[in-house]
């Protein structure tokens, strides 16, 4: 699950070097739009179309309106301008659609099954199975298409990029539209899972630590990362929450990961950085 | 004409170092210091100090905290509500167990405190930069949050978390009036501003923005690494922790872990880049005009659009505005509030003729 919202944030990262502070905004903006819409009477392909295309929408508007004035800024100013844009989303989700909780169900039971005395939630089964799917999708993308082709060359060098004439605009709005629809399905699952809520833009801040542990370029890494924070916080939970007083999934997922920092700082499968002068 | 910098020689070393060499400058900032010290206490009300100066004052003081980091050393935090908390419950926790320590001396311990804390978080900076940074410090965060919320010796067991502040005296005199406090705050902030100031200017001001610039770069020619990134963690901490102690003891009085939230570091630094990254006269006009924000924005939206709006809509809005002004900032002017008012300066300088 963590994994979903970890993928997004590696897209946009892999494609364009800026690391999305607003993934977890898009999250919670996609899944608010798909209930509010449904809501409104629209039956559930059309809610899903529809949302989608917003997501689009909005990938070319952030593309238009902040992304290409800040070409050849500094990473640290874009990563500014996506946690400025995650409060324009945030406000703008529940401006429009309201912050009351929203239930969200999917029609996927969510019976547990026994496996060898093992616990096993047909829904969980589901969402790992749509985030392998994901995965497969995206990696296939990037690897054999022109536009994935392009996308690996601007997250490298955005100049040398444009002066071999590849369409930096283009390429970002793929970027950030690709990231919207992940979103969409992250926000889904989740959503279904714990409400329709402002708290899923919190939860998913979870997916920084995720990425950390995983690799900040490495789609792999991503779901390795989803997999350790998600089986690791539920376990620091069960085992030592006892004797440290309880709530401590809340920053396990951070602690472990700075640890983790300290030691193999680009992560798991991350590639390796060498700065030069 | 009147701010002309022509005629005024520097004679000696010490002419040249002054911190503001032009004559107009320290006119106008010794004007300010005496509005801001006789004239407002004197004819200010009660609601323009305590809810409006002594947050701005304060505000900006964690600002300049995070500024003291993220815009001379370039070492992006979002752990400065984190730190604040920390300085908070150290000073609550010195005139609880230790009511012989004077408040001025308590608020300077909590800052140490704080600084301390810092320095721990600060330490992954040694090894990594960026984004990768950013999480380490939001794992402070969370995890200051978490253990001021369960372990009850810091709020002195109280049930809800809440910790109320002690009445503040010094040296047998109780600051308990609005002017009082305003006082008491802002000399603090004025002593620490100016002693930022004069930091950026020093030795470890030039080593942090070397850092910022390029750190392999600055390695190379000498500059301690380690000394320098863990100076800039521990000052900026301090700054944050004595406003956060400040914040409890003379504005909100009570307050539990949560009101130092993630949000409250974000505002802070939304309050950097509105002012201006690396530099100290942008910490003071970035939080004014955050602190400002909400009080004109209904003013306004109410002038647009009369009673149409729902009145839950609000906070959305009030959201929506902060982040758009952060992108609109970063596009328009990435040096903030901080450089129109250079770019002003310029202009004043052949102001009236322009040639």
């Amino acid at each position: 699950m963590y994994s979903l919202v970890a993928l997004g944030f590696v897209l946009i990262f892999k494609a364009s070097g800026v690391f999305n502070f607003a993934q977890g905004a898009m999250v919670l903006f996609a899944a608010l739009t798909f209930v509010s819409l449904e809501e409104h009477g629209l039956p559930r392909w059309g809610a899903l179309l529809a949302t989608l295309a917003i997501m689009l929408g909005l990938a070319l508007v952030i593309e238009r309106v902040v992304l290409r004035p800040l070409v050849n800024q500094p990473a640290i100013s874009l990563l500014m301008a996506t946690i400025g844009l995650t409060f324009c989303l945030e406000g703008l989700a529940q401006g429009v659609w309201g912050s009351v909780v929203k239930g969200l169900d999917l029609g996927i039971p969510d019976v547990p099954f026994d496996v060898k005395g093992i616990l096993i939630s047909q829904f969980d089964l589901f969402a790992a199975a749509i985030a392998g799917f994901l995965v497969t999708v995206l990696a296939l993308f990037f690897q054999y298409t022109r536009v994935g082709r392009a996308l690996r060359a601007v997250a490298d060098d955005h100049q040398a990029a444009l002066s071999l004439g590849i369409p930096l605009q283009t390429v970002w709005a793929v970027v950030w539209a690709a990231a919207g629809a992940v979103a969409l399905v992250a926000g889904l699952l989740w959503g279904s899972r714990l409400g329709v809520q402002f708290a899923l833009s919190v939860i998913t801040l979870k997916a920084l630590p995720v990425l950390i542990l995983g690799g900040f370029t490495s789609i792999a890494g991503a779901i390795v990362g989803g997999l350790l924070v998600g089986a690791s916080e539920k376990l620091a939970e069960v085992y030592l929450g006892p004797v440290l007083g309880g709530g401590i999934e809340n920053w396990f997922p951070y602690v472990l990961a700075l640890l983790f920092l300290l030691v193999r700082p680009e992560g798991l499968f991350g590639e390796k950085h060498i700065d030069r002068v | 004409m009147l701010y002309r910098e022509a005629g005024q020689f520097k004679t000696s070393y010490r002419a040249d170092q002054r911190i503001f060499p032009i004559l107009q400058d320290r006119v106008g900032v010794g004007a300010l210091l005496l509005v801001a010290f006789v004239a407002v206490p004197l004819w200010g009300n009660a609601y323009l100090l305590s809810a409006l100066l002594i947050p701005w004052l304060i505000l900006s003081l964690a600002t300049l905290g995070l500024n003291l980091l993220t815009g001379y050393a370039g070492q992006f935090s979002l752990g400065t509500a984190g730190f604040m908390a920390v300085g908070a419950f150290a000073a609550y926790g010195f005139q609880l167990r230790a009511p012989a320590i004077p408040l001025v001396v308590a608020f300077v311990l909590s800052g140490v405190c704080a600084a301390a804390v810092g320095m721990v978080f600060g330490l992954p900076s040694l090894r990594i930069k960026g984004m990768y940074l950013a999480v380490a410090t939001l794992a402070s965060q969370f995890f200051i949050e978490w253990l001021l919320t369960r372990v009850g010796w810091f709020t002195n067991n109280s049930s809800s978390g809440v910790i109320n502040a002690q009445p503040m005296v010094i040296a047998g005199l109780a600051i308990n009036t609005p002017p009082r406090r305003y006082l008491l705050v802002l000399c603090i902030v004025a002593t620490l501003a100016l002693a930022a100031k004069n930091m950026v200017r020093s030795r470890a001001g030039r080593a942090w923005m070397a850092v910022r610039d390029m750190d392999v770069a600055a390695e190379v020619i000498g500059i301690p690494m380690l000394r320098t990134k863990l100076s800039a963690f521990a000052v900026s901490s301090f700054y944050c922790g004595v406003a956060g102690a400040l914040w409890v003891f003379a504005y909100v009085g009570s307050v539990e872990p949560q009101a130092f939230d993630l949000t409250r570091s974000f505002q802070v630094l939304t309050m950097v880049i509105i002012g201006g990254l690396g530099s100290v006269l942008g910490s003071f006009l970035g939080a004014g005009f955050i602190v400002l924000l909400p009080l004109f924005l209904p003013v306004v939206l109410h002038a647009v659009f009369g009673n149409a709006l729902r009145p839950g809509l609000l906070p959305n809005i009030e959201q929506f505005t902060f982040g758009a002004l952060i992108i609109f900032f970063l596009i328009v002017e990435p040096l903030g509030l901080a450089r129109l008012w250079q770019v002003t300066k310029e202009k004043l300088r052949l102001w009236p003729f322009p040639h």
